[in-house]
């Protein structure tokens, strides 16, 4: 099981994250499907743009050039925080950094 | 399950359908050793045209590339499947996860150890009452023994969570905090559904089914416990009581959820196995992805279902018709209410059914009425007659 802890939410866009590796994701028409093999939890992205964000994290310095280079704009960039947030709360993203 | 960014309803999303589903029901055999009266499935004997492990394994290759998280196995009782663990196995090489329904019999210490190494595998262990004596009374004599002796099990060699299944009957819903008592003890976590009147279980569906009373106190006692205790999504029919419970709540057949039968042929839900829900098979051409992208059954769940007789109740949105294989099964026309409607409409239709005869399930593997030992020579008759076998 993984520990489930509440994660520094204005600290997700300056952190450098990657999708967890017991999780897979699901292109789906609304979005995507991901799940956690470990804790067995269902999330939906509601949102093409949102997959794309979870899908280059690994590629950025950080979250927040992740969500530019995926085309989110500077004014929506607090609800893909609150996103990001939840999807590291539930152990779906982690930090490349603690590792 | 949660969201995790602005869209639009996510119900209505699913309502369209997804390309591969979330929840996939796979019942591997008929066969059980068991005779539960309320069997969704009317299973006991084997099917002669059960798919083989190859094609079983060529199942699992097709879920692994539509990416199906995981299947929940059930049957019949699956572990007794020769493949089956071999299965298991398979699939977990494949990430396709799997969570598999029995009712205890095999899970040995050993067995136990082995499920309790990987987080690929769940179990869940079918309990119907927290006492022997109303578990066995539905389930048969000695089962009750039999799953919690698979929960120790379980317990000892460490496997936390895994899941103590309860089918909500008239005669357990007073053992509710029993169950969650008995969940805790082992460490599990505690799942209720509804009970259809699908397969044998529309046979006892009348005895069985919770009071309207008791419904009420159901609804109370799963929104007491939100997210600890799951249900399968499987009473979105009380979201009329008021507060919405946790949990997608829609009908998901043939959009989000499906059922594969032992022989391959694919059904919209496991509560409906009949022919008016059949989509294909597996074995055809195109295997099962063809079946749940392309089938007209399938394509036409995922249209705008229309409420019928509820379409001017204020609650649709919240029950949204309830439970298509509860309706069915109950001779109710599937636009218009659940048969356990919160309001009562449900009752009301049941009281007013024509003498038609109710939908039989297409699928009927019971086992036959026990054999009668072959006369002796001893007998007490005059004539001993010698019954073949």
């Amino acid at each position: 099981m993984v520990c489930v802890a509440s994660t520094d939410r204005s600290a997700v866009l300056d952190g450098a994250w990657r999708v967890a590796s017991q999780v897979a994701v699901r292109q789906e028409p609304f979005g995507a499907l991901v799940y956690h093999f470990g804790t067995r939890r269902l999330t939906f992205l509601k949102s093409r743009a949102l997959l794309d964000v979870v899908t280059v994290l690994d590629a950025h310095a950080c979250a927040r050039d992740a969500c530019r280079a995926a085309g989110v704009a500077e004014d929506q960039m607090s609800s893909y925080e609150q996103a990001l947030a939840t999807l590291a709360d539930s152990g779906m993203i982690v930090s490349r950094d603690a590792a | 399950m949660s969201a995790a960014a602005p869209g639009t309803r996510l119900v209505d999303q699913l309502e369209t359908g997804l390309d591969a589903p979330i929840c996939l029901t796979w019942e591997l055999t008929y066969a059980c050793n068991l005779a539960c009266v309320h069997c969704l499935s009317s299973s006991g004997r084997r099917d002669p045209r059960e798919l083989s492990t190859a094609e079983c394994m060529a199942v699992i290759d097709e879920l692994e590339r539509m990416q199906v998280f995981y299947v929940n196995i059930g049957g019949g009782e699956p572990t007794v499947r020769r493949d089956f663990w071999e299965l298991v196995d398979y699939a977990v090489a494949h990430r396709v996860g799997v969570k598999f329904s029995t009712n205890g019999s095999r899970i040995s210490p050993e067995i136990a150890s082995r499920i309790a190494g990987t987080n690929y595998v769940d179990v869940q262990v079918s309990l119907d009452g927290a006492t022997a004596a109303v578990n066995d009374r539905v389930r048969g004599a000695g089962s009750y023994t039999t799953a919690v002796r698979a929960m120790e099990n379980l317990a000892d060699a460490g496997f936390e969570g895994f899941k103590l299944s309860v089918v909500v009957t008239r005669e357990n819903v007073p053992q509710l905090d029993d169950f969650k008592a008995l969940a805790d003890r082992y460490h599990a976590q505690l799942r209720l559904t509804r009970l259809r009147p699908s397969g044998r279980g529309a046979d006892v569906w009348d005895e069985l089914h919770p009071t309207g009373a008791q419904q009420r106190v159901l609804y109370e006692w799963l929104l007491a416990h939100g997210e600890s205790v799951l249900t399968g999504d499987s009473f979105f029919h009380l979201g009329g009581y008021g507060e919405a419970l946790p949990g997608l709540n829609l009908c998901g057949a043939g959009r989000v959820v499906c059922l594969i039968d032992p022989i391959g042929d694919v059904y919209a839900c496991p509560f409906v196995i009949h022919d008016e829900f059949l989509a294909g098979n597996v074995r055809e051409p195109g295997g099962f992805a063809r079946v749940w992208r392309e089938s007209e059954l399938f394509t036409s769940l995922r249209e705008p279902q229309h409420a019928g007789a509820c379409s001017s109740c204020g609650l649709f949105d919240k029950c949204r018709g309830g439970c298509m294989a509860a309706k069915f099964f109950t001779g109710l026309p599937l636009a218009g209410p659940d048969p356990e409607c919160v309001l009562g409409h449900g009752e009301e239709l049941l009281a007013t059914r024509g003498p038609a005869p109710l939908p039989k399930p297409s699928v009927d593997m019971s086992k036959r009425a026990p054999r009668r030992a072959p006369a002796k020579h001893c007998d007490e008759s005059p004539l001993a007659v010698l019954r073949s076998p």
